[in-house]
């Protein structure tokens, strides 16, 4: 494609529209890096002298540090077991050619679109008898049953797309099928294996109603529910809340930066099929 | 014979898209999966399910059969139908303006720009930060006060005389909610229409060129046509994430004022949560179950027709 001045043009109207786009975002970094008389004096100009004293303030106040440990720890292990137990289940699910194999399938085909609010009372009730509130394991078994349903989609859309004949030799070979599934399918499997952690970690790290609901009080509340509680406590305080709400967001959109590519390519290519 | 014809049943039962036969693992591989997704899935759905036939408060065993009493209670109740007209308007709109947004923006990164790849990123980046945070952020720069926030900007502009207290005024409360999505998820509209975009084969065009088509003719009858997987993608992602939208309204509103936000999320949240009545909840989520999965079926058997015919 050649830049004709068409191009050119087309340029100007797209910066313009992501510098209007990335106004929210100008608004709230300078904020964080003022002091209380500039916010009041001169709300949208850039900080003068920049100030940093509100980021400390909020990563003590909304208990960041413990909070991206409680998130970092939930969001790993979840993604762990639905990796393992998704990729699993798809390839019997993809290999089987039983009318069992194929009812189950659809079975967890349901599961994609029922609202997880018409179960979301019983579950609540079930996670509380079963001594689990408020338990970063009880976050992970959520998180897993949760998202299996698309996870399965996934692998084993992938898995039957994949040619047999690797499998088959391995198991004449002797091997079990554990071993033929740990050693040469699993690894076949990268490139969906990524959309899978991709969509997975990005989803169960910005939860925020379930982890609201199963560990608020608990002490392991992850970065979305302290974010919640501080900027409620800290309501009036601008300077502060915009510190709190850049220093949380940071650690993600670090990650997305770092790993662009994969990430918006999980994202285009996770619900095709 | 007997074989013959249980090859050619096994034949009909395996998905079509299947390339090698392979032998099949045992069926064992699925059980993990199969009962931690009953467990958190299945058996919940049901049992709530059943329960909005009650009159149970969420507390104890004790709970009776009240028929569809509650479901007449949620048709008769301002509440709740105010939610469910709130629900179907945001659903609209953020269907419609999101799709759209995401569209021009596609189109518009799919060119020999030369930002075009940071552009990608930063049209991109919202969707990887939580919505509550995305929330609290468009909660300030909708700060009624007049030298705050998206106030302050439409003073310096010269265009003082459009300042709203965006968040407090029932009658555009609701916009202002459906706007924060839209900002959050247009990226992700536009990274499935890029992905389309990508799919759409360069020859098609040339050849269009030649034949004198101009870019609205090609966009029509080269373009669209083969956009229509991303067009179904979109469309129903956006459905389903409009028709179930509870964080930002939490974060925002909190349904306010009055009820102006309540979506039939919050209300079955605050059913169940604040007021204790668990059946008459439930009930709220079967409903929006039924709008979710009938939304689901329509979509897709009207998109696959379109894709077949294209």
């Amino acid at each position: 494609m050649k830049y004709k001045p068409r191009t050119f043009v087309l340029e100007v109207v797209m910066v313009a529209a992501a510098i209007a786009f990335l106004f929210p975002v100008y608004a709230l970094v300078t904020l964080a890096f003022k002091d209380p008389g500039q916010i009041a004096n001169k709300p949208l100009s850039l900080p003068d002298p920049p100030s940093v004293g509100s980021f400390g303030e909020a990563w003590q106040s909304a208990s960041l540090g413990s909070a991206l440990l409680n998130s970092t720890l939930i969001t790993v292990s979840s993604v762990l077991v639905l990796i393992v137990l998704g990729s699993l289940a798809a390839y019997f699910l993809a290999r089987t050619a039983t009318r069992l194999g194929y009812t189950l399938y659809i079975l967890f085909l349901v599961g994609i679109i029922l609202p997880f609010q018409l179960g979301m009372i019983p579950l609540y009730q079930m996670v509380n008898d079963l001594g689990l509130l408020g338990t970063y394991q009880g976050m992970i078994l959520f998180y897993t049953g949760i998202q299996l349903p698309f996870t399965v989609f996934l692998y084993t859309g992938f898995i039957r797309s994949l040619p047999a004949d690797y499998t088959n030799a391995a198991l004449i070979d002797g091997a079990s099928h554990l071993q033929a599934f740990a050693h040469v399918i699993f690894p076949l499997l990268r490139p969906i294996t990524g959309t899978v952690l991709i969509l997975n970690a990005v989803h169960i790290w910005n939860d925020f109603f379930t982890p609201l609901l199963y560990l608020g009080g608990s002490g392991r509340e992850t970065v979305p529910v302290r974010v919640f509680a501080f900027v409620n406590e800290y309501t009036s305080n601008y300077g502060l809340v915009a510190a709190g709400l850049v220093l949380a967001a940071l650690p993600i959109l670090l990650l997305f930066l770092v790993l662009q590519r994969y990430v918006i390519r999980g994202f285009a290519s996770g619900l095709k099929g | 014979m007997t074989v013959t014809a249980q090859a050619v049943r096994r034949d009909a039962v395996k998905a079509p898209r299947r390339r090698g036969g392979g032998i099949a693992p045992p069926w064992l591989f699925a059980v993990p999966a199969l009962l931690i997704y009953a467990l958190v899935v299945l058996y919940p759905a049901f049992s709530g399910a059943g329960s909005a036939f009650t009159d149970w408060s969420g507390v104890g065993a004790q709970r009776s059969f009240v028929g569809l009493d509650n479901f007449q209670q949620l048709f008769h109740d301002d509440q709740a139908l105010g939610a469910l007209r709130n629900t179907l308007l945001l659903t609209v709109a953020i269907v419609v303006v999101q799709n759209g947004i995401g569209l021009l923006l596609a189109l518009g990164v799919h060119t020999g720009i030369k930002s075009r790849m940071v552009l990608r990123v930063v049209f991109f980046a919202p969707v990887v930060v939580s919505p509550v945070m995305v929330s609290f952020l468009w909660k300030y720069v909708y700060n009624p006060a007049p030298d705050a926030g998206l106030n302050a900007a439409l003073g310096a502009i010269g265009l003082g005389g459009l300042r709203q207290d965006w968040l407090g005024n029932p009658s555009i409360a609701l916009w202002s909610v459906a706007f924060t999505v839209i900002w959050q998820c247009a990226g992700y509209s536009m990274v499935i229409f890029l992905a389309g975009l990508e799919g759409v084969p360069q020859e098609l065009h040339e050849s269009a060129m030649v034949d004198g088509a101009g870019t609205v003719a090609r966009f029509r009858h080269i373009t669209w046509p083969l956009l229509a997987p991303a067009v179904t993608i979109n469309l129903m992602l956006s459905t389903v994430g409009g028709l179930t939208l509870f964080t930002q309204i939490i974060a925002m509103t909190n349904g306010g004022p009055g009820y102006a936000t309540d979506t039939l999320s919050t209300v079955l949240y605050k059913q169940a949560f604040v007021f204790g009545k668990f059946g008459y909840s439930t009930a709220v989520a079967l409903v929006l179950a039924i709008f979710v999965a009938a939304v689901s079926f329509i979509q897709i058997g009207y998109l696959r027709s379109r894709e077949t015919a294209a």
